[in-house]
This record gives C-alpha cells, sequence and structure tokens, in this order.
C-alpha cells in the first residue's frame, strides 16, 4: 500500500521488523491513505450528483427554456421561477396529490405488509414457504416488466380483471380503468403496493422473529388474548423495523415516476394524473422548460431530505456508537 | 405487562401444542389466497406469452395455456431488436457492477479501517445521497451528460448509475470490513507478512460475502433501472432493456396490441431476473441485514 515494492521485508513502517520486538502497528498518525481511499468515490459523486445539483440550483433561477437550448445565453431572473411556479395553482394541485397519493400508498403498504407477516408467523410451514415465494416473485420482477403485465389484467377489452369481474355479474365489459383519473389512481395503488408488499412484509417478519416465544407464551399463560400480546408485545418490539419501513415508503412513493409514467403511456390524461416526478419531466424534457423545471426539483428535494433527516441522524448515531 | 397480568387468569389451558386449531386452518388458507395474488401478474405474464392473440381475445379466460408454442417468443426475436438492446444492458450493467465495486470497496476501507478528518462529513453525505431522488435531478444530469457529448452512450448513463449506486454499497461494504477484526490482519502481520499481504490473504477472502452482496444490488439496479435511461437513452440504438420493452409495447399498441407478443418480451426481460433473484436472495438478505446491523 505504501511502494510498489513487490518484496516486503525492507519496508520500514509497515513490515514487521526482522529482529527484536515488533512495535505496535497503529494508524494513528495523520495518513493520506484515506483520502486516496475516496477520492474515486467522492469524484464520481462530484461529477455526477453535486455538478448537477449545483447546475440546477443556478439554472431554477434562470430564464433556461428553448432558445437557451439553442445556444442563447440564459438570463438571471432570481427567484421568477419560484415566484411563479408557487403562484401556479397547478402546482399545487400536483403537490396535493402527490401527497395523497404518496400517503396512502405507504399507508396500505406498511398496513398489508405486516399483516402478510403476521400471517407467515401463524401459517403453516408449507403454506409460509409459498407466501414467501409468491412474495419474492413480485419483488424481483422489473418494473417495466410488471407495469406492462398489469396494463395487460386491466386492458379495457380483453383483459383479465374485466373478464372476471363481468363473469361474477357484474358488466365490466369494455370498461375502461385508467380514462377516469380517480380509477387511474386506483389502478397505480394496486400496482404499487403490489410491488412494495414484499419489501415491508419481509422486513416485519424479521422483526417478528426476534420476538422470543417464550414472552409470548407466558403471556398466554397470563390470560393475554392474541390481540392483547400482539398489542402490547410484538408492536413495541417491532416498531423501530416499521417506523424505518414506514419512513422510507414515504420517501418512495413520494417520488414514483415509471409507474405513472408506464401508466399514462396506457391511457389516462398526463394533465390530470400527473405527480411530482412526470409533472417535471413533462416541463423539463417535454418542453424544454429548465429552469421551471429545475425549480420544481429542488422543491422535491428539500421536501425528500426534510422528510429523511430524522432516519439520517439515528442512522449517523448508530454509526457513531458502533 | 400488569394489564395482561390482570386481565384474565383463568385463561390457563394445558399447553398441547399439537392440536389443530381451526384459526391455524383458516390463516393458512387465508395465505394461499394472498400467495396466489402476489404469484398471479407474473404466472399470467408467462401463460400469456405462449398463446396466440387470437386465444387471448377470445373472451374467455385460460388459466393454462391453449395451444402453447414458442411462436410469440420468435416474433419477439424476429423484430432485431432485443439483441442490441440485450448487449446494451449486459455492458452498462457491467461496467457499473465493476467501477461501483472497485470505487465502495476502497471507500468503506477509508471508513472502517481510518479515523481522519473530513471521515464523518462523508459517511453524512452517503446516508443523505440514497434519499435523494433521481426524479429531483434528472433533468441536470441530462443536461451534464449532454454537455460530456455521453448521451446514448454506456459511459454516460453508467456514470449516473455508478454514482446512484456507489452510496448504498459503500454502507453496505463497511459492515463487512468492519466485521474483520482488525487483530486477525495484525496477526499475520506479527507472523512476517506486509500489511497488503496481510490484506489481501486474510481480510479479503472474509470480505467475499459482502462483495457478493452489493455485486448483486449493484447489479440489479442497473439492469432494472428505468427513469435515468429514459432521460439519457433516447436514440433507437442505445436502449436499454427496460427501455426497449417500452418501446415495443408502444409500437405494439399502435396497431391494436399483440399482448402475446407483449407478454413474451415481458418476459423475456423478468424471467433471468427471477430466476436470479430467487438463486441470491438468501445470500443477499442475509449479506444486508450483516452489513446493515454490524459496526
Amino acid at each position: 500500500m505504501d511502494h510498489h515494492e513487490p518484496s516486503t521485508t525492507v519496508l520500514p513502517t509497515a513490515g514487521p521488523a526482522t529482529a527484536g520486538p515488533v512495535p505496535a502497528v497503529r494508524r494513528r498518525r495523520p495518513s493520506r491513505v484515506p483520502y486516496a481511499l475516496l477520492a474515486p468515490s467522492v469524484a464520481i459523486l462530484l461529477l455526477a450528483l453535486a455538478y448537477p445539483l449545483f447546475w440546477q440550483v443556478v439554472t431554477s433561477m434562470q430564464q433556461f427554456g428553448l432558445a437557451q437550448q439553442f445556444g442563447k445565453p440564459p438570463t438571471f431572473v432570481g427567484l421568477r421561477n419560484y415566484v411563479d411556479l408557487f403562484t401556479d395553482p397547478y402546482l399545487w394541485t400536483v403537490v396535493a396529490r402527490s401527497i395523497a397519493f404518496c400517503l396512502v400508498n405507504a399507508g396500505v403498504t406498511v398496513l398489508v405488509g405486516v399483516l402478510v407477516a403476521l400471517l407467515m408467523k401463524v401459517v403453516h410451514t408449507p403454506v409460509r414457504i409459498g407466501v414467501q415465494v409468491a412474495m419474492l416473485l413480485a419483488w424481483a420482477m422489473p418494473v417495466v416488466a410488471s407495469m406492462t403485465v398489469w396494463r395487460w389484467l386491466f386492458d379495457y377489452r380483453h383483459g383479465v380483471v374485466n373478464a372476471a369481474l363481468t363473469a361474477l355479474g357484474l358488466d365490466f365489459t369494455g370498461h375502461s380503468w385508467l380514462e377516469n383519473p380517480l380509477s387511474f389512481f386506483f389502478v397505480a395503488t394496486v400496482i404499487v403496493v403490489w410491488m412494495s408488499v414484499p419489501f415491508v412484509a419481509f422486513s416485519a417478519y424479521a422483526g417478528l422473529t426476534q420476538v422470543p416465544d417464550e414472552v409470548l407464551e407466558a403471556a398466554a399463560l397470563d390470560g393475554a388474548s392474541g390481540y392483547k400480546a400482539f398489542r402490547w408485545i410484538t408492536l413495541p418490539m417491532i416498531s423501530p423495523v416499521l417506523s424505518i419501513v414506514l419512513l422510507l415508503q414515504i420517501i418512495w412513493d413520494l417520488r414514483v415516476f415509471a409507474q405513472i409514467r408506464l401508466l399514462q403511456d396506457a391511457g389516462g390524461t398526463p394533465s390530470e394524473t400527473n405527480l411530482l416526478g412526470t409533472y417535471i419531466y413533462s416541463l423539463g424534457v417535454g418542453s424544454g422548460d429548465f429552469g421551471a423545471a429545475s425549480a420544481v426539483s429542488i422543491f422535491v428535494l428539500v421536501l425528500t431530505v426534510a422528510l429523511s433527516w430524522g432516519y439520517v441522524r439515528r442512522l449517523l448515531r448508530d454509526e457513531e456508537d458502533s | 405487562m400488569s394489564t395482561i397480568a390482570a386481565a384474565r387468569p383463568a385463561a390457563l389451558r394445558p399447553p398441547g401444542r399439537r392440536r389443530v386449531r381451526p384459526g391455524r386452518l383458516l390463516a393458512s388458507g387465508v395465505g394461499v389466497l394472498v400467495a396466489l395474488a402476489w404469484a398471479f401478474p407474473v404466472y399470467w405474464m408467462v401463460d400469456s406469452s405462449f398463446m396466440s392473440s387470437v386465444r387471448l381475445q377470445d373472451g374467455r379466460v385460460h388459466l393454462l395455456p391453449v395451444n402453447a408454442s414458442w411462436d410469440n417468443y420468435a416474433s419477439v426475436w424476429a423484430s432485431g431488436s432485443f439483441l442490441p438492446a440485450l448487449r446494451m444492458s449486459l455492458a452498462v450493467t457491467f461496467l457499473t457492477l465493476l467501477v461501483t465495486l472497485v470505487f465502495a470497496f476502497l471507500a468503506a476501507l477509508a471508513i472502517s479501517r481510518f479515523r481522519f478528518r473530513g471521515r464523518r462529513g462523508f459517511i453524512l453525505a452517503v446516508l443523505l445521497i440514497q434519499m435523494l431522488p433521481a426524479e429531483g435531478l434528472f433533468i441536470a444530469q441530462y443536461r451534464l451528460v449532454g454537455s460530456l457529448h455521453l448521451l446514448n452512450t454506456v459511459l454516460g448513463v453508467s456514470i449516473l448509475y455508478i454514482a446512484a449506486v456507489v452510496p448504498f454499497t459503500v454502507w453496505m461494504l463497511r459492515g463487512f470490513v468492519a466485521g474483520v477484526p482488525i487483530e486477525l490482519e495484525e496477526a499475520a502481520m506479527v507472523d512476517g507478512l506486509s500489511r497488503t499481504q496481510a490484506f489481501v490473504r486474510i481480510t479479503f477472502p472474509l470480505l467475499a460475502p459482502g462483495l457478493v452482496a452489493s455485486g448483486v444490488y449493484a447489479f440489479l439496479q442497473a439492469w432494472n433501472e428505468f427513469t435515468v435511461a429514459l432521460v439519457v437513452l433516447q436514440s433507437d440504438a442505445s436502449k436499454t432493456l427496460p427501455i426497449w420493452l417500452r418501446s415495443f409495447v408502444q409500437a405494439s399498441a399502435s396497431r391494436d396490441t399483440d399482448w402475446g407478443q407483449v407478454m413474451a418480451a415481458s418476459s423475456l426481460i423478468a424471467v433471468p431476473v427471477i430466476v436470479f433473484f430467487l438463486f441470491v436472495q438468501g445470500r443477499m438478505t442475509s449479506g444486508l441485514v450483516s452489513g446493515a446491523v454490524k459496526g
């Protein structure tokens, strides 16, 4: 690590002395080694994340539209992009929609995930393995493939959902699920929950296996009902896992992009179904208004960092304790 | 606890563990339904991929393929765009995987084996970056890659993937490196190895599971990624598999969607990943857990 020297015996710092007592090898002296080790990672993070972030902050304060893409120098406009955005009722519609979508999805996902985990704990072993394999299948599916399959399931003419509902006596022949925004988001929720539950279920299940059986048996001997044992023993013990999982779900569901974008491909009016991710995409890549797109992006970043701050602080604390 | 103890002490039951409990049977029934619900879309994809569009549109639900054939796969293959996309995905994934592992490994070494000024700042940055949504940065990244003249190239998209994957990989590997006691290395050095040799012969082999686990993570991220690829890879020749699948679906939709072919295309992407995932998942989750838990 110190030199290119292939032979080892003569390195004075690291190699053991050829004779006499071995000096304690401690890395207490200030060294350039850690900085050299960090350099490649830091370089790529600066290039691909920090620089774009910086560009984005600058651009969010510029008039940067189609003309600027063809060489016209951008003009500094201060906070005008932000003012324009925040006074545009459409942004608030998208924000409200995104937050509602995110909270509903994160809530339903965590609830269903915990129920599935509890189920895995009580069922017979073969059934549990079946549930685990099914969850893994859904978890492993690439998101684009999942979206394509769900599009086929909900297809208005030949989809199996309409066929099944019609067979049950409801007339869903030719029903288009994506036309109405509310129904569009219902379908999106079904898909996102289907995709996200496996992660929650496995995390919660791992948490449940940490609850010692003896405690639950003791509670049962003391006459606690199943519900009470869950409420007063199991739940407090798995709540640290649950709070992290819930937070991660909220962050992930706030920035949901691929699912919405691909459902918009399938039908659904973009202006009525945009969430923050697809809105930024349509502003930037779609209409070339990079100034406005950057401003919304900064808004999303600030929102995300604010949401995740507590989680990061906690990880950092664990790191320092170790 | 006191509330429980006070609740109903009379409910003492003989602890016969092997009785058939109707509650558990009911739960198992529900469990079967849950398993079916989660597996069904994947099953339906594969099932449909073996049927002709005539069968798929005859208004009936075929839970098993009727007149199963590989025709749809043959048509997808014949469209000629699958192989280039596969090559592109392989190139991007392996470049990302390789560079990420090297970079992240070095950085993990730095933060778990050294105490230095700026260490805390780096760790904080690594944790915060994991939270940054691609959706909040892709416009700027698109401009960056454009100004480097790397739009529609393997290198251009890989740079963005590496930056996205490195932070979590550093975090994960850090746990593994910290899990190998420094005393092992020192003992080897007392026995006459140089520090480098001690590291290569003693520590490195012990890190193999960690490298595999983080490699799998980087692989899946790069292989399945959609958002950044959609923005940075816009030419037909440079599509990765997820982007290729989307265009395949779009093209098919413009002429009355052949769902059999579309499902064959989806299966081509999904089935290898699913098989790979089922194969490595035990190792990966244990890797994730020990990486996250060890300090």
